[in-house]
């Protein structure tokens, strides 16, 4: 809906290549990528609420390529969880088509992996036999005599060893969103589809896992879409910042973060280039709530 | 451990008989007024058959009220829980059977079922318990944060799969809490129609006889069964929470 002035956009279109990282401006006219795993095209949706119709999305484009992982960030309620669920196949737009590894999405499907802010580990089962529940939906995924082997790796990879046997309710938080990550990757999903999930831990055990997030994806490559309110969460994980304006949702700004040489550290975030990038995004985020940026230098 | 869930109930239980036998002492009460516990025993070494055929009847008819309960308040609070249309058409038929005191439904199911005492016995433990159960189970199922629904959904997964794995397992704490509360509403029931529709069964009746033959001491030993009875049927229901919903408990302190 909003057009973004381009008095403000251009000067930090510009900071951004200065500093090495590629901005694009999209709209509803990008060329669509090729071979996109997700390819998110014209979608619109809009809620009937008591208060009456409520459009969330409007004719929002995004694309991610396999292995690429996107982080959408955005105001509050502006639609970014809509948009997990309209991907999980759990919701159908009111129009706009949501396509995934060259299908048409209509429903579930199970290559789709879900974590959410709340871990929601069901409190019944150990954590092993928490991260094995998608296998008792989907066990022709994995291997029948994998299924418990690949549980206890991924769970020693997010530094779960030993917890194997334990109920949810003895764990720390972080520690019970470690064991949700596993839970969502334990079928090998196509896409794993983060909604807020280091939300609501302390700042040093979303680092923690933040870090665990980057040894999960080197070992196991996947492709993911995180929603995100945590600007140097979005730019320390993704390979592509995505901003959404304001509700009824577009696709008003892509980052792309530049892959750096070596693996990334959370020192990387407090060099130039990232500092320009979060300067960058919280312009774009202020945009996007309808105030005037704050001057960039 | 074991000191604390046992002994200090059985001493707790203890300080109170000492009480109320000083209380009536102290008074010095006629028993008619109140019986202490030392009027109790040789009430029951008297008529310990009786207890025990009564108690019997009282205690499988409560039971079976109970179980009648757990099955169709469940299934009531299944339907509630998973349908919003069923839960807005029932909440206020529902409300309003509980509303009704049940000693006036009791010479109604005497009349309804002439002659069938266990079976009127049994519906009236059922109708005044059942409904702790199906409030519980209907909040219980229809308060699971949608998310629990939407990793297995996600997966596509069926609604009875969704059911089996996350909503029932997930409900059973409340269910059990209501039980508990259930159990002593049973005995309510059971002792209902034991005592105003005088049929000659139950600790109910033996109330009765005793009361018509102003046996003092009797009342108040068939009082003191029926809550034994219940404390037994409590911690029945205690094990099995443990058993089934055992994760549901916090480590203690």
């Amino acid at each position: 809906m909003r057009k973004i002035d381009n008095d403000h956009a251009a000067p930090i279109t510009s900071g951004a290549a200065s500093s090495g990282a590629s901005a694009t401006h999209t709209d509803s006219s990008t060329q669509r990528m090729e071979n996109a795993l997700i390819d998110i095209r014209a979608v619109s949706h809009t809620f009937q609420t008591d208060s009456g119709p409520l459009q969330v999305l409007d004719k929002l484009d995004l694309s991610i390529a396999e292995g690429q992982f996107t982080a959408v960030v955005g105001p509050s309620g502006c639609g970014k969880s809509t948009l997990t669920r309209l991907v999980a196949g759990l919701l159908k737009p009111d129009s706009g088509e949501v396509w995934l590894h060259g299908e048409l999405v209509k429903g579930p499907r199970a290559s789709v992996g879900m974590a959410f802010q709340n871990p929601v580990l069901l409190e019944w089962r150990s954590i092993l036999r928490n991260v094995m529940l998608p296998l008792e939906i989907v066990p022709e995924r994995v291997p029948a005599a994998e299924h418990e082997e690949r549980a206890r790796s991924l769970l020693s990879l997010v530094g779960l060893e030993g917890f194997e046997d334990k109920k949810p309710s003895e764990l720390s938080g972080g520690m019970r969103q470690r064991a949700s990550l596993c839970r969502a990757l334990i079928h090998k999903p196509d896409v794993i589809i983060l909604d807020e999930p280091f939300g609501a831990l302390d700042a040093f055990t979303r680092e923690d896992l933040w870090q665990t997030m980057h040894a999960l994806r080197a070992t196991e490559p996947f492709t993911a879409l995180l929603i995100t309110h945590d600007l140097r969460e979005s730019v320390f994980l993704a390979d592509e910042v995505v901003v959404l304006s304001d509700r009824p949702a577009r696709a008003q700004y892509t980052l792309s973060v530049p892959t750096s040489s070596h693996e990334r550290t959370l020192d990387d975030l407090y060099t130039t280039e990232a500092v320009e990038m979060l300067a960058i995004l919280r312009q774009q985020i202020q945009l996007a709530q309808g105030r005037t940026p704050a001057s960039h230098s | 451990m074991i000191m604390r869930k046992v002994l200090v109930p059985i001493f707790a239980i203890v300080v109170f008989l000492v009480f109320w036998e000083l209380l009536v002492w102290v008074n010095q009460w006629p028993n008619y007024k109140m019986a202490s516990p030392s009027d109790l025993w040789p009430a029951y070494v008297k008529y310990d058959t009786l207890f025990f055929t009564y108690g019997w009847q009282t205690l499988w008819r409560t039971v079976a009220g109970l179980l009648l309960a757990v099955v169709l308040g469940t299934a009531l609070g299944v339907l509630m829980g998973v349908s919003r249309t069923a839960r807005d058409a029932l909440y206020p038929l529902l409300v309003g059977f509980n509303a009704i005191p049940k000693a006036t439904v009791v010479p109604i199911m005497a009349l309804m079922f002439v002659g069938q005492h266990d079976l009127n016995t049994i519906l009236l433990a059922f109708m005044i318990s059942f409904f702790p159960i199906a409030v519980s189970v209907s909040i219980g199922l229809s308060t699971l944060e949608p998310e629990y629904r939407d990793i297995l959904r996600a997966l596509g997964a069926s609604k009875l799969m969704i059911f089996r794995k996350i909503a029932l397992p997930k409900t059973l704490p409340e269910f059990f809490g209501a039980l508990k509360v259930s159990v002593t509403l049973a005995f309510i029931g059971t002792n209902l129609v034991e005592i105003i529709e005088p049929h000659g069964r139950g600790l109910g009746h033996l109330f009765d006889s005793a009361k018509i033959s102003s046996d003092y001491p009797l009342m108040f030993a068939v009082l003191i069964v029926l809550a034994l009875m219940g404390i037994l049927l409590y911690y029945v229901v205690v094990a099995l929470e443990r058993i089934f919903a055992g994760w549901a408990e916090r480590g203690a302190d």
